[in-house]
């Protein structure tokens, strides 16, 4: 996480009428990080790591280790893609920066 | 099952797709380059969803994917996770940024982020990983041509190449998006329901994911009875255990969000809220097919395994025959019944079953009726031509794009030359995949390593970097990007038979397809280092990587603009 901070906020410091950039930028590194761990504790912790110990509980025949990494590791993708596309819009209306309307410019 | 009836299904269902695909293609033809590339970025979001879903579904995930996971059993999972994680990563961390950014190809972002250099070595990189996934999709095809129209193996695999490449060329970015819209949907219809009648009839439940759970114990047993490892043992399926299965799914997940044709896709939409909407519906629409598969595998694993399980060889299941007169099935019984079955021609097994069939046959092996059969032909046809559609695309954009007019024609060519050159670049690209898609299948499967490993070990750390990492530099990707390629590149020639070498044992137990992860660390490490030993870049592309974190222009209510 402090990798990440530190790789955003290292390049030239921006004008300080520009700070709405930063904080901007800040809350969509926190989601960032958050949605990422929890990627990762999901696959690579239950599906992978923690398979085997998972394995020994059994619900509705899946020991649950396969289960998730069979089934719910992509449950848990398509959620997480849906709740950063959903946590950006909000993002962006709270900074009036909302694309919503087509008002985003085009190249 | 009568044969006459089931090829006239085949015949029908393939013409009237291609008639399908041919008029939507034929509709929205275009004239200009830049519809040609990204159709103006006026895609619908759910379309583009659903065309990145075909894209990305190629024949290896319709015809092949549940095979593997029956015969692979828990350790299946490397495929399921490390082809739809990489989604998470492409939403998160590239997709919108690469929209805001605005080009047109993965070569041209690194282009105008670092400088020509990396643009012409991603470009070549484009072309390598494109190609050898070309490859794979011909193979598909000609699967589907041999055992659903009888054709000769190799005539099968030209004939599906010959398709591929004229409708690719026909259309363009914006005819390809709504070919591959419905190309989905024809995919993944053909999917679901073989997986849902099959799953009523094993389970007696019409929901594969549910009644997957319910014959596990059952299959463990069949399996434990063949001398095999139990399907729900975890890392028995590959000879790597954790460590290697570790690696394989960050590899595969790494080269998803690497992979320039599925990048691509991002720009056709309208916002930046667009790309991460895209995304969603992509995930989406993929995860549909993939939570199918494991179950698809489970059950027609079972299947057989109960058709064969002490069987003698005219006991057995009615649809293996015709498998087996297509090349697919191989049969060793000398002692009267089946002990032991594997997916491995060199294994000796008495009963030896392609992964390529298993989901092809999920129709017959539940005894739906031909035209059921026809359909699936079909969605595997829809599977390979999207996939390669997609693919042909990108390598004739970054041979025209980026290579021949940066490097051989520096005058501004006129739209016409573009053209012509991408066009010529994709028949060159057919022309060669046909030659290499006659070699034996394990070649195939080999290369398509190679093509996630060389996608993950060049793209996906230099993306990365360019987009949360300012100082990123040009000296420093060139670096990165070429010592992950020789890196990752040089161990699988060292481990595999590829151009003639000889195999060599896996390292610490790392297989081919897992050294893409370690490949993309080192790319990482190389291009921190030398960046900061080397002049960061201008200002002005310091600039540029500032704005791409903001999908406006201006705030349009509070304070302070740009």
């Amino acid at each position: 996480m402090s990798d990440v901070t530190h790789e955003g906020s290292s390049g030239a410091a921006p004008p300080p009428e520009n700070s709405w950039r930063q904080r901007y930028w800040k809350k969509n590194l926190r989601l960032m990080v958050v949605l990422l761990a929890i990627w990762f504790t999901v696959s690579f912790g239950f599906g992978i790591i923690l398979i085997e110990p998972l394995n020994n509980i059994v619900i509705l025949g899946f020991p649950l280790g396969l289960w998730f990494a069979q089934q719910g590791s992509i449950y848990t993708f398509v959620i997480l893609i849906l709740v950063y596309a959903l946590w950006m819009d909000r993002i962006d209306n709270e900074f009036g920066v909302s694309e919503r309307n087509g008002t985003g410019e085009k190249p | 099952m009568n044969i006459d009836s089931m090829q006239f299904w085949t015949f029908f269902f393939l013409i009237l797709t291609f008639g399908m695909y041919m008029t939507i293609a034929w509709r929205s033809r275009v004239k200009e380059t830049k519809e040609f590339y990204v159709a103006s970025q006026g895609v619908p979001t759910i379309a583009n969803g659903a065309a990145v879903a075909a894209d990305w579904m190629s024949a290896a995930s319709f015809i092949g994917m549940a095979g593997m996971i029956a015969f692979l059993g828990s350790d299946g999972s490397v495929y399921l996770m490390g082809w739809t994680g990489g989604y998470v990563l492409l939403a998160l961390l590239l997709a919108p940024y690469l929209r805001k950014w605005g080009k047109f190809t993965v070569p041209e972002f690194v282009g105008d982020r670092y400088n020509d250099t990396v643009r012409v070595v991603a470009a070549i990189c484009a072309i390598v990983i494109s190609f050898t996934y070309v490859v794979g999709q011909m193979t598909g095809g000609g699967v589907v041509f041999a055992r659903f129209l009888g054709l000769e193996a190799h005539w099968a695999v030209i004939v599906a190449a010959v398709v591929i490449f004229f409708y690719a060329v026909l259309g363009g970015m914006k005819g390809i998006t709504y070919t591959q819209v419905a190309q989905y949907a024809v995919l993944i219809t053909a999917y679901l329901i073989p997986a849902v009648a099959v799953s009523q009839q094993i389970g007696g439940f019409p929901v594969p994911q549910v009644t997957y759970g319910t014959i596990l114990a059952e299959l463990d047993g069949l399996r434990t009875d063949f001398g095999l490892d139990r399907f729900t043992e975890a890392f028995s399926g590959r000879d790597g255990g954790q460590l290697d299965v570790f690696l394989v799914t960050l590899s595969l997940m790494l080269g998803t969000a690497g992979l320039p044709h599925v990048i691509i896709r991002f720009y056709t939409t309208k916002t930046v809220r667009g790309a991460r909407f895209s995304a969603f519906w992509a995930l989406f629409f993929i995860s549909l097919l993939y939570l199918t598969a494991p179950a698809v595998g489970a059950f027609t694993k079972l299947n057989l395994l109960q058709g064969a399980e002490g069987a003698t060889a005219d006991e057995l299941p009615t649809w293996i025959e015709p498998w087996a007169d297509a090349g697919y099935v191989t049969l060793n019984v000398d002692d009267g019944t089946i002990d032991s079955v594997s997916n491995v021609a060199a294994s000796g097994a008495d009963l030896i079953v392609s992964n390529d069939i298993l989901v092809l046959a999920s129709p017959e092996i539940s005894g739906l009726p031909a035209p059921i059969i026809g359909l699936m032909a079909a969605g595997g046809m829809a599977a390979a031509l999207s996939t390669a559609a997609g693919l042909l695309l990108v390598i004739s954009s970054a041979a025209s794009h980026d290579i021949y007019f940066r490097m051989i024609s520096k005058e501004a060519a006129s739209e016409k030359t573009q053209m012509m050159v991408g066009r010529l670049a994709m028949t060159a690209a057919v022309i060669i995949a046909i030659f290499a898609g006659l070699n034996p299948p394990a070649f195939v499967a080999q290369v398509v390593a190679f093509a996630f490993g060389l996608a993950a070990s060049t793209f996906f750390p230099i993306l990365i970097l360019g987009i949360f990492w300012k100082k990123a530099n040009s000296k420093g990707a060139a670096a990165g990007m070429l010592t992950g390629l020789v890196f990752s590149s040089s161990y699988m020639i060292y481990t595999l038979e590829l151009f003639g070498t000889q195999a060599n044992d896996h390292i610490l137990n790392i297989s081919p397809e897992g050294i893409g992860a370690l490949g993309a660390v080192l790319n990482f490490a190389v291009t921190v280092v030398v960046s900061n030993l080397t002049r960061p870049p201008s200002l002005e592309v310091q600039e540029m990587v500032e704005s791409i974190r903001y999908p406006a222009p201006q705030q349009l209510k509070a304070a302070g603009k740009i």
